[in-house]
C-alpha cells in the first residue's frame, strides 16, 4: 500500500476533535518555538510589505506542513511527534519562494524518513508551494519529551501508551540487568496499573510491547528516549 | 476498481516521484547537515575513521539481520531486527559522512549509476577495504552466541559513542548523541539475556560459556587503538578505544559477576603480521558475508529500486 496515500487519507476519514489541526496551534510547529533562526526570520527583508507577504507564506507553509501525519503512527502529525523542527520560507537569488522544512529522525535507522520527506513535499506542493526543500537535522537528537500534549492524547485515544519523562543522564549510562526499565505504564485500554513488559522492542523502533494482566490485552508503549 | 481511491495504478502514471512510498530517487541522508571537515584534520583520515565506525555498525547489522525469522520467539526476533535497524541507520550516516569528507574512498561505478555514495561504500567495496572489527563479522551461532556478541559489541560501542558526543566533527557528534540512546537499549537487552541464560538451565549455561569462550578472543580488538584512531583522538575528532578499556571491562565484569560466570582466560586472536580488521585483514567469514550482502547490488550497478 502506498504509504503516502495512507498518511494523507486516513485522517480525512477518521477525523477526531484533536486531529482537527487547522487552527492556530497547528502553525505553532515545534521548530518555530525552538529554532533560533525562526525568531529573526523576516528581519532582513527590504520592505514591510514583503515582510508581511513572507510571514503570511510562512504561516501557510507551516499550516500545510503541520497537517502531515507520521507514516507509522498516523494518529500523530509530524509536528505533534516533534519530528518537524521548523518551516521557513526563503527567497532564492531569482526571488522565487522556497519552503525549507526541517525534520529529525526519531531513531537513526528510522526507515520512514523518505516517506516523511515525500509527504511534506507533496502536501506543500498541494498548498501551492512549488519548491520545497526538506533538510535533516541531527542535532540535538530527538527526544520523546518533544511529543506534544495533543500528540499524547492522540496516542492514548488510539490505544497506545504515551512516554513518561525521558531519562536525564549525567555521566556514563548505567547498565540495568534486573528490574523494570521504567515504571510500569498504565493500560491505555482499561487503565489498570497491572501491566507487564513483553519486549523492549516493538513493531517500530520507538515502541516497547506491554501486556495488561487485568484486561489481558497487549499494547504498545512509546519509549522514553 | 472504482472507489474514491481510484485505481491502485494511478500513482504509476504521473511523473511525480513524491507519490511513491519511498520515492523513486535516493536522498542524501545528510541533506542540509554541515559536513565541513574540522580545521587541522586530514579529510582522508576522517573518512577512514568514519569507515571504521560505520563498518562496525554495517557488518554487525548484517549479522543481526540474518537472525530475522530465526530467533527463539517473536519478541526476540523483533528485538534483533530493531537493533539491526538502529545499527544500519548509524552505518548509513557514518558511510555518508566518510564519502562527504573524502569522495576518494567511494568506489567508482559505471556512468549513469544512481547508487548513492553510502551504498557504493557498502555494496561495492572488497573485504580488504572494510575496516570493521572481526567480532562483527564472524558467522552466527546459536542464541547464546548473538547474546554474547551483542554484549561485547554494544558495551564497547556505547562507551565509545558517549565520548564521541563531544567530537569536533558535527556529524560524528550528532550520530554519537543519538546512538548512545539506541545502543544503551542493545546493551541492556544483551546483559539481561546473558543473566537469564547463565541462571537458566544446564543447557543454556553450557551454551553461554561456549559462546563466551569462542568470542572472547575477539573482544580485545574493540578496545585496541589503531594509529589512525589515536591520531584523530589527538585532534579532538575521534576516540582512542584503548582509553575505554577500563570502563568496558568494568561493565563486562559486572555482568559476569552477577551471572556467576568466570571471566574467560582466552588470549586475543592475533592479527596477520599485527594487522587486524581495522587494517582490512578479515576472517574468511567476512568474504562470505559480503558475497551475500553485495551480490544483488553488484549485479545491477545501474539498477533503480
Amino acid at each position: 500500500m502506498n504509504a503516502d496515500r495512507r498518511a494523507t487519507e486516513v485522517p480525512r476519514q477518521a477525523r477526531s476533535p484533536e486531529a482537527a489541526d487547522t487552527g492556530p496551534h497547528a502553525t505553532g510547529a515545534p521548530g518555530q518555538a525552538r529554532s533560533p533562526e525562526a525568531a529573526d526570520a523576516g528581519q532582513h527583508t527590504a520592505s514591510q510589505a514583503s515582510d508581511a507577504g513572507r510571514s503570511d507564506a510562512r504561516r501557510r507553509a507551516a499550516e500545510a506542513a503541520g497537517q502531515v501525519r507520521d507514516p507509522e503512527m498516523p494518529m500523530l502529525t509530524l509536528a505533534d511527534l516533534g519530528v518537524l523542527r521548523g518551516v521557513e520560507v526563503e527567497r532564492d537569488a531569482a526571488g522565487g519562494e522556497v519552503v525549507i522544512a526541517s525534520i529529525t529522525p526519531t531513531y537513526t535507522g528510522c526507515p520512514a524518513m523518505a516517506t516523511m520527506r515525500d509527504d511534506l513535499v507533496h502536501r506543500l506542493n498541494d498548498a501551492g508551494f512549488g519548491r520545497v526543500e526538506v533538510r535533516v537535522v541531527l542535532d540535538p537528537p530527538w527526544s520523546s519529551d518533544w511529543i506534544s500534549e495533543r500528540g499524547r492524547a492522540a496516542l492514548r485515544a488510539a490505544g497506545l501508551s504515551a512516554p513518561g519523562p525521558a531519562p536525564r543522564r549525567e555521566g556514563p549510562v548505567l547498565l540495568t540487568l534486573s528490574g523494570p526499565p521504567r515504571p510500569a505504564p498504565a493500560c491505555p485500554r482499561c487503565g489498570s496499573a497491572a501491566t507487564r513488559l513483553t519486549s523492549e522492542f516493538g513493531a517500530t523502533a520507538c515502541k516497547a510491547l506491554y501486556r495488561c494482566t487485568d484486561c489481558l490485552e497487549p499494547f504498545e508503549h512509546v519509549k522514553e528516549i | 476498481m472504482s472507489d474514491e481511491h481510484g485505481s491502485v495504478f494511478d500513482g504509476l502514471l504521473g511523473g511525480d516521484s513524491s507519490q511513491w512510498a519511498f520515492g523513486t530517487d535516493f536522498e542524501d541522508p545528510l541533506a542540509g547537515v554541515d559536513t565541513t571537515t574540522p580545521g587541522g584534520v586530514d579529510p582522508a583520515e576522517l573518512a577512514a575513521y568514519c569507515l571504521m565506525l560505520g563498518d562496525d555498525a554495517l557488518i554487525m547489522s548484517q549479522r543481526l539481520s540474518e537472525w530475522c525469522s530465526r530467533a527463539p520467539d517473536l519478541e526476540e526476533d523483533i528485538a534483533l531486527a530493531n537493533m539491526a535497524l538502529d545499527l544500519l541507520g548509524q552505518a548509513r550516516l557514518l558511510l555518508a559522512r566518510a564519502a562527504a569528507a573524502d569522495p576518494g574512498v567511494v568506489p567508482a561505478l559505471p556512468e549513469g549509476s544512481p547508487v548513492p555514495p553510502e551504498d557504493a561504500l557498502a555494496f561495492f567495496r572488497d573485504d580488504r577495504d572494510f575496516r570493521n572489527v572481526r567480532l562483527a563479522e564472524v558467522a552466527n551461532g546459536d542464541f547464546a552466541h548473538v547474546v554474547v556478541r551483542l554484549l561485547l559489541f554494544s558495551t564497547a560501542r556505547l562507551a565509545l559513542l558517549e565520548r564521541l558526543r563531544t567530537s569536533r566533527d558535527q556529524v560524528l557528534a550528532a550520530v554519537a548523541a543519538k546512538g548512545v540512546k539506541e545502543v544503551a537499549y542493545h546493551r541492556d537487552w544483551a546483559g539481561r539475556w546473558f543473566l537469564t541464560l547463565a541462571r537458566g538451565t544446564e543447557e543454556s549455561h553450557r551454551r553461554l560459556l561456549a559462546a563466551l569462550d569462542a568470542l572472547w578472543p575477539l573482544q580485545g580488538e574493540l578496545v585496541a587503538a589503531h594509529p589512525l584512531e589515536r591520531s584523530l583522538a589527538g585532534a579532538g575528532v575521534g576516540v582512542d578505544p584503548a582509553s575505554l578499556r577500563e570502563e568496558v571491562e568494568a561493565v563486562l565484569d559486572q555482568v559476569l559477576t552477577v551471572s556467576g560466570v568466570p571471566r574467560p582466560e582466552r588470549a586475543p586472536l592475533a592479527g596477520v603480521g599485527g594487522r587486524t580488521g581495522r587494517d582490512g585483514l578479515h576472517t574468511e567469514a567476512m568474504s562470505r558475508l559480503l558475497a551475500e550482502m553485495q551480490v544483488v547490488a553488484r549485479a545491477h550497478p545501474r539498477g533503480r529500486w
